[in-house]
C-alpha cells in the first residue's frame, strides 16, 4: 500500500519530488520559531472553492485567533490540519520537519495536533477521569491499549489535568451528565492529556454562559506559551479578551492579520463583516 | 487471567457461580443418579444444555462486538458455521470404514460423488490438534480479511451489517455445492468417535457438556477483562464517537479488526463444540436467518453486559425448544414478537431491567 501511495503522490504535479525526499520525519523542529506552515492550500469541494491559495503561519507559543464569516474556510482548514481533508494543492508543514499531507490522522494526533471540536464530543457513557485516560498521550497501538495500567505519574497528571479544568469533584461522573461548559472544559482537558504541541480549538464557548467564557478565556491563555494555541470563534468580545494576533478569513483566503484593533479597523474587513454586496468601501 | 476484572461484574459472577454449578450438578444426576429417580438428568437434556452453552458462546462473541464497538455483525453465524465445519470434517475422517460404503479413506460423500482421492484441503484434518488450530485459524483468518478490507474503506452502520448478511449467504450457497467437497447440502454427519470416544455414550455427552461450559466460562472471562481493560474504553469511544476517538489518535481500524477477529475465534470455537453434541453440520447454519436469530438473544438478553447475551441465548433458545414442540408454527412468530417487544419496552433488554432495579434498591 505504501508503494502505492508513493506513487499516487508522485502524480500530483505539486508533489512530484516527494521520491527523492527523506523518509518520512516525526520528529518535531521549530528552531525558527514557527510551528506551523501553511502554504498556498487550496480545495474544492464540488467546484466550490473551500479554501483558495491560503497561507498561514503560527509561532511556537503562540495565541492566535480565527475569525471570518460563515463559509469563510476555518473549519475546513482545521480539517486540513489534521488529516480530515486533503487540499488539493499546497504544503502543510508542522515544524521545519514533518509533512502533515503525508501523515492519517491518528499519525497526526500523535505527532502533537490536538483538536477540540465544535460541537462538544466527548465520550458519554465514560466517566470524565476515563475521557481523561483515553486521551492520554501514550502507546495507543492495540496490544499496549488492552495491556495497559494507569501508572502513578499517568495519575497525577490526570490529577493535573482535572484540577485545571476545574473538574475534580466530577472525576467520577458520567461525562454524558455534565453541562455543556463542563463538557467544553472536559474536551479541552482532553487535548491538555494528548501533550500537543498545538491546539484548535473549535468554538469554545458558543453556549456558554458569561461565567463560563471568562473561565474558559483563563484556561485558553494560560494554556498559550506552553503550547500553541488557535482558537476559531466567532464571538468577538470573546476574541477581544484573549488575543493579541487574530487573522480573519475570507472566501477561503486570508484577509487580514494583526491585532483586534488593527483588524476591526481594516475597511476590507469592515466591508466584509458590515458590507454586503451594493456595498463598496474605499478598497477596490 | 484477572479475575480482578470480575470484580465490578456482579451479574458476571452471579452467572459465572451459576454455571459452575450446573457444571458440578449435571453430570453427577446424570451419571450418578439411577434413571428412574426423579432428580435424574437424561443425556438428551445434557445434549441439549451442552448445545445452549455453545450458542451462549456465541452470543458472548456477538455482544462483544455489537454492544461494545457497535458493530452488528449480521454474519456471526458464518465464523459459527466455519470451526463447526472444522470439527466436522476431523469427526468425519474419524469414522474410517465405519461408513455405509465401508471405504477407509474417504467420507461416504466423496464415494458416492465418485471420488477417488481426498481432495488437498481435507488433508491433515485426521488429526485433532490440526483441527483444532484450523477451528481457530479459519474463522479468525476470514474475519481478518474481511475486516481488513471493510473498516479500512471505513463501512460502518448499516452497509456493514449488509456486507456481513452477504458473506454468510454467499458462504451458504457455496457450501451447498457438491463440488465444493464439503458434503453439499447434506453437509457432514454420522459422526462415530471423538478423540477416540464413542459420540452416543453418556461419559462422552457429559465431557463435551463440561468442554462447553468452560469454553463459554473462558470466553467470558477474556471478553470480560478485554471489556475492562482501557481497550474495552476505547472500543466504547469507538461505538459512540469513531472520528474522535481517530482524532485523538487511536487507529480505529485496527482496534476493529481486532477486536472482531477475536470474536470470529470465539464464535468458531463455539461452532466445534456444537458440531459433536448436535451431530451434524449443513449449509443451513450460513443461513442468514440463523445470524439474525444471534443478534436477536442479544438484544433480548441486553446488549454491553456480556452475562446478558448468555441469558438472552439461554432464555430464547430454551422458548423455541418448547414452542417448536408445542406448536412448531408459532416459533417464528413468537421470535418476531420477542424482539418487537424487548426493543419497544426493555431497550436494555432483560440485563437491563435488573440494573434498572439495582439502581432504584
Amino acid at each position: 500500500m505504501k508503494t502505492l501511495d508513493r506513487l499516487r503522490q508522485g502524480l500530483l504535479r505539486n508533489r512530484a519530488w516527494d521520491l527523492t525526499r527523506p523518509d518520512l520525519s516525526l520528529e518535531l523542529n521549530t528552531s525558527h520559531g514557527t510551528l506551523l506552515y501553511l502554504e498556498d492550500i487550496s480545495v474544492s469541494f464540488d467546484g466550490f472553492r473551500a479554501i483558495d491559495g491560503l497561507n498561514l503561519y503560527i509561532d511556537a507559543g503562540e495565541l492566535r485567533c480565527i475569525i471570518g464569516p460563515n463559509g469563510a474556510g476555518k473549519t475546513t482548514m482545521m480539517d486540513i490540519i489534521t488529516g480530515k481533508t486533503r487540499p488539493d494543492t499546497g504544503t502543510a508543514w508542522f515544524g521545519q520537519t514533518i509533512d502533515l499531507l503525508r501523515l492519517s490522522e491518528p499519525e497526526i494526533a500523535s505527532v502533537g495536533i490536538g483538536r477540540k471540536f465544535q460541537k462538544p464530543s466527548v465520550f458519554e457513557p465514560l466517566t470524565v477521569f476515563e475521557n481523561l485516560e483515553l486521551a492520554m498521550a501514550a502507546d495507543k497501538r492495540v496490544w499496549p491499549t488492552l495491556r495497559a495500567r494507569i501508572t502513578p505519574e499517568q495519575r497525577t497528571r490526570i490529577e493535573e489535568v482535572l484540577e485545571t479544568i476545574g473538574l475534580q469533584e466530577h472525576r467520577t461522573r458520567r461525562a454524558g451528565a455534565l453541562s455543556h461548559g463542563q463538557k467544553q472544559w472536559l474536551e479541552i482537558g482532553m487535548l491538555l492529556m494528548q501533550a500537543p504541541h498545538l491546539l484548535l480549538v473549535d468554538e469554545p464557548v458558543a453556549g456558554m454562559t458569561h461565567q463560563e467564557m471568562d473561565r474558559t478565556a483563563e484556561l485558553l491563555t494560560s494554556l498559550a506559551g506552553k503550547h500553541s494555541v488557535v482558537v476559531v470563534e466567532h464571538d468577538m468580545d470573546f476574541v477581544r479578551s484573549i488575543a493579541n494576533k487574530v487573522t480573519v478569513l475570507h472566501q477561503g483566503r486570508v484577509l487580514a492579520e494583526g491585532t483586534m484593533d488593527e483588524v476591526q479597523n481594516d475597511p476590507r474587513v469592515i466591508e466584509v463583516y458590515l458590507g454586503g454586496e451594493d456595498v463598496h468601501g474605499p478598497m477596490a | 487471567m484477572r479475575l480482578e476484572a470480575l470484580h465490578l461484574d456482579r451479574g458476571g459472577r452471579i452467572f459465572l457461580a451459576l454455571l459452575a454449578v450446573t457444571t458440578l450438578l449435571v453430570p453427577i444426576l446424570n451419571l450418578a443418579v439411577p434413571a428412574d429417580s426423579p432428580l435424574h438428568v437424561s443425556t438428551y437434556t445434557v445434549t441439549l444444555l451442552g448445545k445452549y452453552l455453545t450458542y451462549a458462546l456465541l452470543a458472548v462473541a456477538v455482544d462483544l462486538v455489537w454492544g461494545y464497538l457497535g458493530i452488528l455483525s449480521l454474519g456471526h453465524g458464518a465464523f459459527f458455521a466455519l470451526g463447526g465445519y472444522a470439527m466436522g470434517m476431523y469427526l468425519m475422517l474419524q469414522i474410517g470404514d465405519r461408513g455405509v460404503y465401508g471405504n477407509p479413506d474417504l467420507p461416504d460423500f466423496m464415494v458416492f460423488l465418485n471420488w477417488h482421492e481426498l481432495p488437498w484441503f481435507w488433508h491433515g484434518f485426521d488429526m485433532f490438534w490440526f483441527a483444532a488450530l484450523m477451528v481457530i485459524l479459519v474463522p479468525g483468518t476470514l474475519a481478518f480479511v474481511f475486516g481488513w478490507l471493510t473498516f479500512r474503506s471505513r463501512v460502518t452502520g448499516v452497509y456493514l451489517s449488509i456486507i456481513t448478511q452477504a458473506l454468510t449467504y454467499a458462504l451458504m450457497l457455496a457450501f451447498f455445492r457438491n463440488e465444493m467437497g464439503f458434503g453439499g447440502n447434506n453437509g457432514l454427519t454420522d459422526f462415530k468417535d471423538l478423540l477416540g470416544f464413542d459420540l452416543q455414550s453418556d461419559a462422552t455427552r457429559i465431557g463435551l457438556f463440561i468442554a462447553s461450559a468452560l469454553a463459554l466460562a473462558g470466553g467470558y472471562l477474556a471478553c470480560r477483562y478485554l471489556v475492562n481493560s482501557k481497550l474495552g474504553r476505547v472500543a466504547v469511544a469507538i461505538r459512540d464517537a469513531e472520528s474522535r476517538t481517530r482524532f485523538i489518535g487511536y487507529r480505529v481500524e485496527q482496534v476493529k479488526l481486532w477486536i472482531f477477529t477475536f470474536s470470529a475465534v470465539l464464535a468458531g470455537i463455539a461452532g466445534a463444540l456444537y458440531v459433536p453434541q448436535v451431530g451434524i453440520i449443513n449449509p443451513g447454519e450460513f443461513s442468514p436467518l440463523n445470524s439474525i436469530e444471534i443478534v436477536v438473544w442479544v438484544a433480548i438478553g441486553g446488549r454491553a453486559t456480556l452475562y446478558g447475551a448468555v441469558l438472552g441465548a439461554l432464555l430464547v433458545n430454551y422458548g423455541k425448544t418448547y414452542l417448536t414442540g408445542v406448536m412448531p408454527d408459532a416459533w417464528l412468530f413468537a421470535l418476531g414478537g420477542l424482539f418487537v417487544l424487548v426493543t419497544l419496552f426493555l431497550p436494555q433488554g432483560i440485563a437491563g431491567l435488573m440494573r434498572r432495579k439495582e439502581v432504584q434498591a
